[in-house]
């Protein structure tokens, strides 16, 4: 239930791999057993490959087959992918993978007067089983998902199919981009907002969310590994108390690099979330593009800490810095 | 929890240590007036559960074991209107188990839940849905009406017992015991030599048995007497049990005046109790038994209420010397097993049905609950109310759980597309 598990790894059997939408696939998976059917909201954990070393990666679970014994989940390929979802991408029929029971972070509460989901492009992933799960329940709801494009768009007809006129699309090139005010009016009052989308969209939502005063535990979300505000370039960082000094390039985090060259840190969720591998920001070049949930936006704008798990640093051109010339991006930290 | 068993044969759900619980089912977890403005830490089915009320008067069950150390929430504080507050760190959740307030940072971590049970409240009774919340369906609540409807009056109690929920279902199945086991109140000789009657259908068992023109056993004198003070005569005496899966038993009780036509339906002549039974697992050998008894004649004598309040108090309590006893006896006999009789009938199908609720949650969202976690979820719980009631503020010294760790693997999630949505916001 809503208490993190322990994960317990399992062997499955990859049934199924194709494209739903452009750069999305959907991996279907059997897995050698399954305790139980993945509630609404839950992901699992993968291990794969990611520059020959091992590595973990979580997806939601979209659905399972009709008999209940197969995982369905759906994978966007990466612009700057650090390689799990290229992994993804090219698994086939019939390969075994490694991965763990349904794990949940992200449940769905039942009776509440009203729901709206929100998806923003690949987030649809964690809403599709909640809107089945409220259909069931013939519970009230509206189903919004937002993406510049439609055939972007993964499971879109079906989800038309499925929820009909509770359904509403807004896609940015047919000029129907997500009017987010609206979205949060759109909440009846005791009702539950859940989003899933890229870092703009959900903190578009928080904030006006925040505005318009509505119970903070209302809206819930599930932090996706943000995207971040740009796309993540190497940078280097220093820790001079231990006389490190590392780039770290664009597809491992800071977290990562700093692990490699011998640097002792903390961590616990590897995904913005906990706060435990936090670092003490002395010196920038550049911009801090915060990609974590454990700081609050004021905290952020300080910038004299980051999370290392997520947080990148970009030049001070990439973001946008009056008078950037073309020096790299460099911070300079120190650790607990 | 012994190994599962594969089928639902009767040669295996007749076993002594048949003692599964369904998960996918409402439990009374208390009687209404037990969940306040405090925090009542119980086990329910093998999982730690705290109850309060919030100030509107909502019951609220939360899994007492908050999400940050397990900690029992149950030693912690009310806050504001529906919040409860850890006692360790001071995790806020609200009532749907959600995370308000987190210590020493400002943002709230999105995962910081605790699960919160779906609650009804009922015929004087808090019940948890302990499985699936999807399919916590109120309609599944036992009708239990007579113990709060202006028709019937009564009362009754809470008795924890030393034995597994299945063999007070039992006892209350077979009244044969009556004979034996409460001789002196309301056994009687007819109760074991009279045939009795058994059906069944998917959630309930019903066996009936009539006694014409009996002697009457002092404890239904008595209640006859109430209403018809001077009629010393023979009577129809009744017991029409009926069980509601998993774990209610109603029995209708009574007696007429002999020959008055109480068997065909015309019970004018006579008194009509019912005993209110539901039984909620708290571990695989242990539970909790709430009781009551309704009457439909004299309604305003609370006197009545009282003396038949604390006489079936008297009755249950030999019941209950007698299933410990029980308990311990197939505990103490690894090896063997029942003989089951025909008597046992009523509670042999009983089983069966628990049995098949119990397949049927095979591969569901519900987690099977170890003998080992509810009885580690016992012991917490007695923990708390210890600390609850030495009004201890101090919490245990962090040693807390071993934090998974899984060395040398990354956690992240896959990271998505720059903006998707971005641009349009
Ligand atoms: S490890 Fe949890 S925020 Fe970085
Ligand atoms: S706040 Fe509950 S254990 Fe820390
Ligand atoms: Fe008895």
């Amino acid at each position: 239930m809503a208490a993190t598990t322990h994960k317990r790894w399992r062997k499955a059997r990859v049934l199924d791999v194709c494209e739903v939408a452009e750069h999305v696939r959907q991996v279907v998976l059997e897995p050698e057993y399954l305790e139980a059917p993945a509630p609404p909201g839950s992901h699992i954990d993968i291990g794969v490959y990611v520059n020959g070393r091992a590595d973990i990666r979580s997806y939601s679970v979209v659905g399972m087959g009709a008999y209940g014994n197969e995982l369905m989940l759906g994978v966007q390929l990466a612009r700057q992918s650090r390689g799990g979802s290229a992994f993804m991408h090219a698994l086939r029929r019939g390969q075994e993978v490694q991965i763990t029971q349904p794990l949940q972070n992200f449940p769905l509460n039942y009776g509440k007067p009203g729901y709206v989901l929100a998806a923003g492009g690949i987030g649809i992933t964690a809403l599709v089983a909640m809107g089945k799960a409220l259909k069931v329940r013939g519970a009230d709801y509206r189903f919004v998902y937002g993406a510049r494009s439609r055939s972007l768009m993964a499971f879109v007809d079906d989800l038309v199919a499925e929820h009909g006129d509770r359904m509403d699309l807004r896609i940015d090139a047919d000029g129907s981009s997500l009017d987010v005010p609206a979205l949060v009016d759109g909440v009846p009052e005791g009702g539950e907002l859940y989003v899933c989308g890229p870092t703009p969209m959900l903190d578009a939502i928080k904030a006006a969310w925040a505005k318009a005063g509505r119970r903070p535990a209302d809206l819930r979300f599930e932090t996706f590994g943000s995207s971040g505000r740009f796309a993540p370039e190497p940078f280097t960082v220093k820790i001079p108390r231990l006389g490190l000094e590392t780039v770290v390039s664009h597809d491992v985090s800071m977290l990562e690099a700093l692990e490699a060259c011998g640097a002792d840190l903390m961590f616990d969720c590897r995904r913005g979330e906990c706060g435990l591998c936090q670092v003490k920001v002395l010196e920038l070049e550049g911009v801090i593009d915060h990609r974590d949930v454990f700081l609050s936006d004021a905290q952020h704008e300080v910038n004299d800490r980051l999370q290392s798990c997520v947080s990148r640093v970009v030049s001070p051109r990439t973001g946008g810095l009056s008078g950037a010339d073309g020096q790299p991006a460099a911070v300079t930290i120190d650790v607990p | 929890m012994s190994t599962p068993l594969p089928s639902t044969s009767a040669a295996q759900t007749g076993h002594a240590t048949f003692r599964h619980f369904p998960l996918n089912a409402w439990f009374a977890a208390a009687w209404d007036h037990e969940v306040g403005r405090n925090l009542l830490a119980k086990t329910i089915a093998g999982k730690p559960i705290v109850m309060y009320r919030t100030t509107k008067g909502r019951a609220v069950a939360l899994a007492d074991a908050c999400w940050h150390r397990l900690s029992p929430l149950s030693m912690g504080k009310l806050r504001g209107e529906d919040e409860i507050m850890c006692g360790y760190h001071g995790i806020c959740y609200d009532a749907d188990g959600r995370a308000t307030f987190m210590p020493a940072q400002e943002t709230i971590n999105p995962s910081a839940t605790v699960h919160s049970y779906p609650v009804v409240e009922k015929y004087r009774y808090v019940w948890v849905w302990t499985g699936d919340p999807a399919l916590a369906d109120e309609s599944l609540v036992p009708d239990l009406h007579m113990n709060d409807s202006p028709d019937w009056a009564g009362d009754g109690k809470t008795i924890h017992v030393n034995c597994s929920y299945q063999l007070i279902i039992d006892n209350l199945m077979d009244l044969t015991h009556e004979q034996f086991v409460h001789g002196s109140s309301i056994g009687h000789e007819s109760l074991s030599e009279s045939d009795f009657e058994v059906t069944h259908d998917e959630r309930t068992v019903t066996v009936t048995k009539w006694m014409h023109g009996i002697e009457p056993p002092p404890f239904w004198k008595r209640n006859l007497q109430d209403r018809f003070p001077d009629y010393e005569g023979l009577v129809d005496r009744w017991q029409i049990i009926t069980y509601t899966a998993p774990s209610t038993v109603t029995i209708d009780v009574g007696v007429a005046k002999a020959g008055t036509g109480a068997p065909e339906g015309d019970r004018s002549q006579g008194v009509t109790g019912t005993v209110i039974n539901t039984m909620t697992p708290e571990t695989d050998s242990t539970c909790f038994y709430l009781w009551a008894f309704a009457r439909d004649w004299c309604l305003d004598k609370q006197v009545i209420t009282t003396r038949l309040r604390e006489g079936v108090s008297g009755v249950f309590f030999e019941d209950e010397v007698m299933l410990e006893a029980q308990q311990r006896g197939i505990e103490a006999n690894p090896g063997y097993d029942f003989y089951n009789l025909n008597i046992d009938a009523g509670s042999m199908w009983t089983r069966r049905v628990v049995q098949r609720l119990i397949d049927a949650e095979r591969g569901t969202d519900v987690e099977e609950t170890t003998e080992r976690a509810g009885n580690a979820a016992v012991a917490m719980t007695a923990v708390t109310e210890a600390a609850n009631a030495a009004g201890a503020n101090d919490t245990p010294n962090g040693t807390g759980l071993a934090a998974e760790v899984e060395e040398g693997v990354a956690r992240h999630r896959e990271q998505p597309t720059v903006g998707l949505m971005g641009r349009g916001l």
